[in-house]
């Protein structure tokens, strides 16, 4: 592990600027992504600024509905709270369904967002990755690996992207809070994470000392009917091969209204926006479902070791609805 | 090198120590609290598991220095038996929840924070986020104790043991 510094800024303000002054600086806050990856030697940051010190650490549960979530809650903390349980059951869901106890208990809601992918090329310091080292190449889309993005991949890179939350927060029209050298912006959620393209080594739009300083769950009382479903190698403490947040507004046995989206297959959390439009307006049965999810797949590309995908995301998506909609 | 101060088993410990150290090899290293085991040091394992401010955490992926900068509070498995073997560690042994005991100290602090979680109605996966209060059954036990493997495979005596001491 190179040597770095590091401070424990108390103001956002200071943060940003001590991040600013710095070309190798990091934010770390629960470490838990950074701290393996100084030990793989795959990141040699010269400064660490610590923003647990940070007052971004509440969670509100607003009057209209919304809910303000602190940049810093812990992953188990923003699980646990009463009004994301009830108001946005998927965004609970999809948090206690990745990790493992110990680490929800110390990653943060803004690092959860900023974690970089678990394609094993990049965590190999040994191997090309575009991601890692721009112009190196890409050893994943050499190798047929089944751990290859089905969608949103580029030539230069094909690697999936890790999180859950991010794909909850999709489904919910999350805000993502953002502090920045020139004053703070809001960014929504979907437009946050990048297609890798020729700069697959930016994973966000987010500008070097730019600071997620909380995210914003808008009010969207359909919400209270959403689930996360995750299929993986093994129940617990794996990472996605697929996973579904689904949003589901009924009338009568109608679908008014929803959001789709997936995890586990692509570069980015996908959202559906095409099977969303399939299922509006149309009935609560499986073959829609099913329909739905294959047009939204329709132009996946697959290799033999990966093309089980297709089916699984199409019968993930489907039984999720169909729980959604209480007809499990 | 910095200097700091670490709360560890109610004792506050003056160290200097490099700042890439983590937690794990502060207590092993410069303290001597060998209960903690460096198993993986990536997080996967669950052997260096600690708890601090009462949560149960990988050591080997916290730096000290953010420990010591947060003025946090740690106990290790050393600082559970202070008073003679904690309820689990006498569980343990009646159950025989071990075979090379290499995991075992991850495996009872992570016990330890994993009753009080569940007794202040925590969600687990396996429960789901609109249970209330969920009774702490095998399935509950066994994905709640999911962030810790053992290599030996002593899985049914340690949900065992845990589920005696469980209410």
């Amino acid at each position: 592990m190179k040597p770095f510094a590091y401070e424990r800024p108390s103001s956002v303000p200071e943060a940003v600027t001590l991040v600013a002054e710095e070309p190798g600086a990091v934010y770390v806050a629960g470490g838990t992504n950074l701290l393996d990856h100084l030990k793989l030697g795959i990141a040699a940051p010269r400064l660490l600024v610590d923003v647990t010190g940070l007052p971004l650490n509440a969670v509100e549960a607003l009057p209209d509905g919304g809910i303000r979530i602190g940049a810093n809650v812990r992953n188990a903390d923003l699980a646990a709270h009463p009004e994301v349980r009830r108001r946005r059951p998927v965004v609970s869901q999809a948090l206690l369904a990745g990790a493992s106890p110990q680490l929800r208990n110390m990653a943060t809601v803004a690092g959860n967002l900023v974690q970089r992918t678990r394609c094993p090329y990049f965590q190999n310091p040994a191997t090309p990755c575009n991601k890692r080292q721009p112009g190196s190449g890409c050893a994943a889309a050499a190798s047929r690996t089944e751990h290859r993005a089905l969608m949103g991949a580029s030539e230069s890179c094909v690697a999936v992207h890790p999180s859950d939350l991010a794909v909850a927060l999709c489904a919910v029209d999350a805000v993502v809070c953002v502090q920045g050298r020139f004053g703070p912006r809001r960014i929504p959620v979907t437009a946050l994470h990048r297609l890798p393209g020729a700069h697959p080594e930016r994973d966000t739009v987010l500008d070097h000392a730019d600071l997620i300083t909380g995210v914003e769950l808008p009010p969207l009382p359909m919400a209270t009917r959403s689930r996360y479903r995750k299929v993986g190698d093994r129940a617990s403490f794996s990472f996605a091969l697929v996973s579904v947040a689904v949003v589901v507004d009924l009338e009568g046995d109608a679908v008014r209204d929803t959001r789709i989206v997936f995890g586990g297959l692509a570069t980015k959390p996908w959202r559906a926006r095409r099977a969303e439009a399939v299922l509006r307006g149309g009935p609560v049965t499986a073959d829609r479902f099913a329909a739905a999810a294959l047009t939204e797949l329709s132009d996946a590309r697959t290799v033999e070791a990966n093309a089980y995908k297709v089916p699984l995301a199409r019968d993930t998506l489907v039984a999720t609805l169909l729980d959604a909609c209480g007809r499990a | 090198m910095e200097n700091i101060t670490l709360d560890v088993n109610g004792e506050r410990h003056f160290l200097t120590v490099d700042i890439r150290m983590s937690l794990l090899d502060a207590l092993r290293d410069s303290l001597g609290l060998t209960g903690a085991k460096a198993g993986c040091e990536r997080g996967h394992c669950g052997c260096c598991t600690v708890l601090v401010d009462g949560r149960r955490v990988y050591s080997c992926l916290t730096l000290a220095v953010a420990v010591a900068g947060a003025g946090a509070r740690v106990v290790t498995v050393e600082g559970l038996s202070r008073a003679g073997p904690h309820r689990l560690q006498k569980a343990f042994i009646a159950r025989d929840a071990f075979q090379c005991g290499f995991c075992t100290p991850g495996q009872l602090c992570s016990a330890v924070a994993m009753l009080d979680e569940a007794s202040r109605e925590r969600p687990s996966s396996a429960s789901g986020p609109s249970s209330e209060g969920p009774a702490l059954t095998e399935t509950e036990v066994r994905e709640r104790m999911s962030g810790n493997l053992c290599r030996c495979g002593a899985y049914q005596n340690i949900v065992a043991a845990i589920m005696d001491v469980a209410p």
